[in-house]
């Protein structure tokens, strides 16, 4: 088992929690909406080659929430100042769903720090007539199923009791997805004009049962970086890192390993 | 006391069977359920209505916004208050809603309350809200700004009635170089202003400073609830170190009245209950989108079952939890000064037409109401008498 430190960050005026383990070149993970949690299976498996870092966004979690939040280009700066905090170079920048968009954002701004980027089923771009689920609009129940292809998954996640602090973690995470994300829904009409500036070796990761952001969005994505391949993964949803955990984690090192210095 | 009939101009021919395949009247529910021919003639029986209202006795008539639902049918209450302003000539005309945060530009209310204003020679009554949850699905407004935007909004709105133009607004969501309105406001400083809420501490807070000491309406709660935010209102009021006027109040309820109480809970049953089995049906995720309510008040919520989303309710669950008044003229006369007394709001505005309630009904109820329950509560309230009673 590793040994993951937990460390609270003030970096940008706001303080952050992080989880951090492994060793090896830093691998940055950026959660979705429903925020970073415990350390997952997924992280553990990276970070027996990866030092892996999963801080909580501003607004999410047990981080603060800054009074200087208020869009996905915050958080794209705050993350160059939090690489930029912890001295990282070389990094392999992996987000999903919303840290898909973040890491996106930040790429576009500056790639000077990454090594590479990953997008897993990622927010942030619109593909006309593809219109995404209405996460702030589905009961709970719904939504949880519609994250998973396999119902089971989504049935055991349902069946878990949440603890007082975890719902109300759960409000705030949805308070601030929806203050960087609710209109325009998800994505950023601007950033389709620039994504070509990312030059890195880019993975993108789809579930080909993605009801949330729909699998023709990696099509999408590729088509506007210039150098990225697509991966799909069959009876998954928009949680490939948990629901196709070890051919996630295999194709995520492939990816790695063939972009080292 | 003073008294303003409310409507909400509902979709009365609602296909009430809809709800075998949608889960609320709101945002989703197709709109191949409206049928213009049958909308046409409600709007014009609506009018009517609130025109009769000035015919019979009352002091005011209200008018509201709400978007893409059935339960109420004036997306621009200002086309509704624009066609009653000429119509009418005694009543007030109170626009209950906008709602700012739903707004690119805030300067349109502004204009649009100043025409009013002048046409009606001040006979305007400026509502400022929120709007309710349902509307940021609807129309696309961040829930997460709500708060700030209605602040802001206001802000603007009031600078623009009361600075000589033009001038500079620099706001965070809001910039103009030239603020210079045309027409200014017939009523001046400007009209009152009044802030229709289902009960928030922050509201109440800000309604309550005594730079503004706007009216308060508590809107559609049960009366433990309304109890409890005018007793909030008042003891804002009194930190603030001033006594809160009755006119500071305003309690907004349906009201049904006919000859006896046995007649009118018959009538009003199967309407008030499509009101809220129908028209005001809606899931907790539209009715409470992140943000519109603050961590704390959400939490609030959350823990307490029940509310506009908690199943279906009859009308003795309303009429139980006063959030329904019903029955004769005397009974209704009995149960409102008896919260008066308690209470002390100074305004009631009663919503006598509810969802399916038909038109022969709403006229006789009105008028009962008018001619049977107004004069033997003009007299409470009033702040003449209030300041009189406390001298003895």
């Amino acid at each position: 088992m590793t040994d993951v430190r937990h460390t609270r960050e003030r970096i940008a005026g706001c303080e952050v929690s992080v989880q951090r383990g492994g060793a090896g070149q830093p691998l940055l993970f950026l959660h979705g909406a429903r925020g970073a949690g415990r350390w997952l299976p997924f992280m553990e498996a990276l970070s027996q080659t990866f030092d892996v870092i999963v801080p909580e966004h501003p607004g999410f979690g047990q981080s603060e929430t800054p009074a200087w939040l208020d869009n996905i280009h915050d958080l794209a700066y705050f993350y160059l100042d939090f690489v930029e905090h912890l001295g990282l170079q070389q990094v392999h920048l992996v987000g999903t769903s919303m840290g898909g968009w973040i890491a996106a954002e930040l790429a576009v701004r500056n790639q000077h720090s990454l090594r590479s980027l990953t997008l897993v089923a990622s927010a942030g771009i619109h593909v006309q007539g593809m219109q995404p689920g209405d996460i702030f609009l589905w009961p709970e129940q719904e939504l949880i199923h519609n994250l998973f292809a396999d119902r089971k998954l989504a049935d055991a996640m349902l069946s878990e009791k949440s603890s007082q602090d975890e719902q109300d973690i759960q409000l705030k995470n949805k308070l601030t997805t929806a203050k960087l994300a609710w209109q325009p829904r998800l994505y950023d009409p601007h950033l389709t004009k620039w994504l070509h500036r990312i030059t890195v070796p880019t993975l993108i990761m789809w579930g080909a049962e993605d009801k949330l952001i729909p699998v023709e969005y990696g099509p999408a994505f590729r088509g506007l970086i210039p150098n990225a391949r697509l991966e799909v993964f069959q009876d998954c949803g928009h949680l490939p890192h948990i629901e196709k955990m070890s051919d996630f984690v295999s194709a995520l090192r492939r990816f790695l390993q063939g972009v080292q210095p | 006391m003073k008294f303003f009939f409310v409507h909400l101009m509902p979709y009365a021919d609602l296909d009430l069977s809809y709800t075998e395949k949608y889960n609320s009247a709101w945002v989703t529910l197709p709109n191949s359920y409206y049928d213009p021919a049958k909308g046409h003639l409600l709007y014009n029986r609506y009018l009517d209505e609130l025109e009769y209202a000035e015919e019979v006795g009352f002091d005011g008539i209200c008018v509201n916004e709400h978007h893409q639902n059935a339960y109420g049918l004036m997306p621009t209450p200002g086309v509704t208050a624009g066609a009653l302003s000429r119509r009418t000539k005694r009543v007030k005309i109170a626009v209950l809603g906008r709602a700012l945060p739903l707004l690119n530009n805030p300067l349109t209310v502004a204009e649009e309350y100043a025409m009013l204003d002048n046409i009606t020679g001040g006979r305007l009554v400026a509502g400022f809200v929120r709007g309710i949850g349902a509307e940021y699905h609807a129309w696309g407004a961040n829930p997460a700004e709500s708060h700030e935007r209605f602040h802001e909004a206001h802000d603007l709105i009031l600078r623009a009635w009361t600075e000589t133009g033009p001038f500079p607004f620099e706001g965070k969501y809001y910039q103009f170089n030239y603020v210079n309105p045309w027409p200014r406001l017939f009523q001046q400083p400007h009209p009152p202003i009044w802030i229709p809420s289902q009960g928030s501490r922050e509201t109440i807070e800000w309604a309550a400073d005594p730079a503004r000491r706007y009216t308060y309406l508590q809107t559609f709660s049960p009366a433990a609830a309304l109890a409890k935010y005018m007793a909030m209102y008042k003891e804002e009021a009194e930190k603030r170190g001033y006594q809160a006027s009755p006119m500071q109040l305003g309690w907004s309820v349906p009201i049904y009245a006919a000859d006896t109480d046995e007649q009118a809970y018959r009538e009003a049953k199967p309407h008030i209950e499509n009101l809220v089995n129908k028209f005001l049906k809606m899931p907790a995720e539209m009715l409470l989108p992140p943000g519109y309510l603050s961590l704390q008040s959400m939490k609030g919520v959350m823990s307490a079952k029940g509310t506009i989303t908690g199943g279906p309710q009859t009308i003795d669950d309303l009429l139980k939890k006063g959030m329904f008044l019903c029955g004769s003229p005397k009974t209704i006369l009995q149960q409102v000064e008896e919260y008066q007394k308690q209470i002390g709001f100074g305004y009631l505005l009663p919503m006598m037409q509810f969802a399916t309630l038909p038109h022969d009904l709403t006229k006789r109820s009105l008028s009962l109401f008018a001619s049977q329950v107004i004069p033997g509560l003009r007299r409470l309230g009033e702040p003449e008498l209030v300041e009189k009673t406390k001298k003895i």
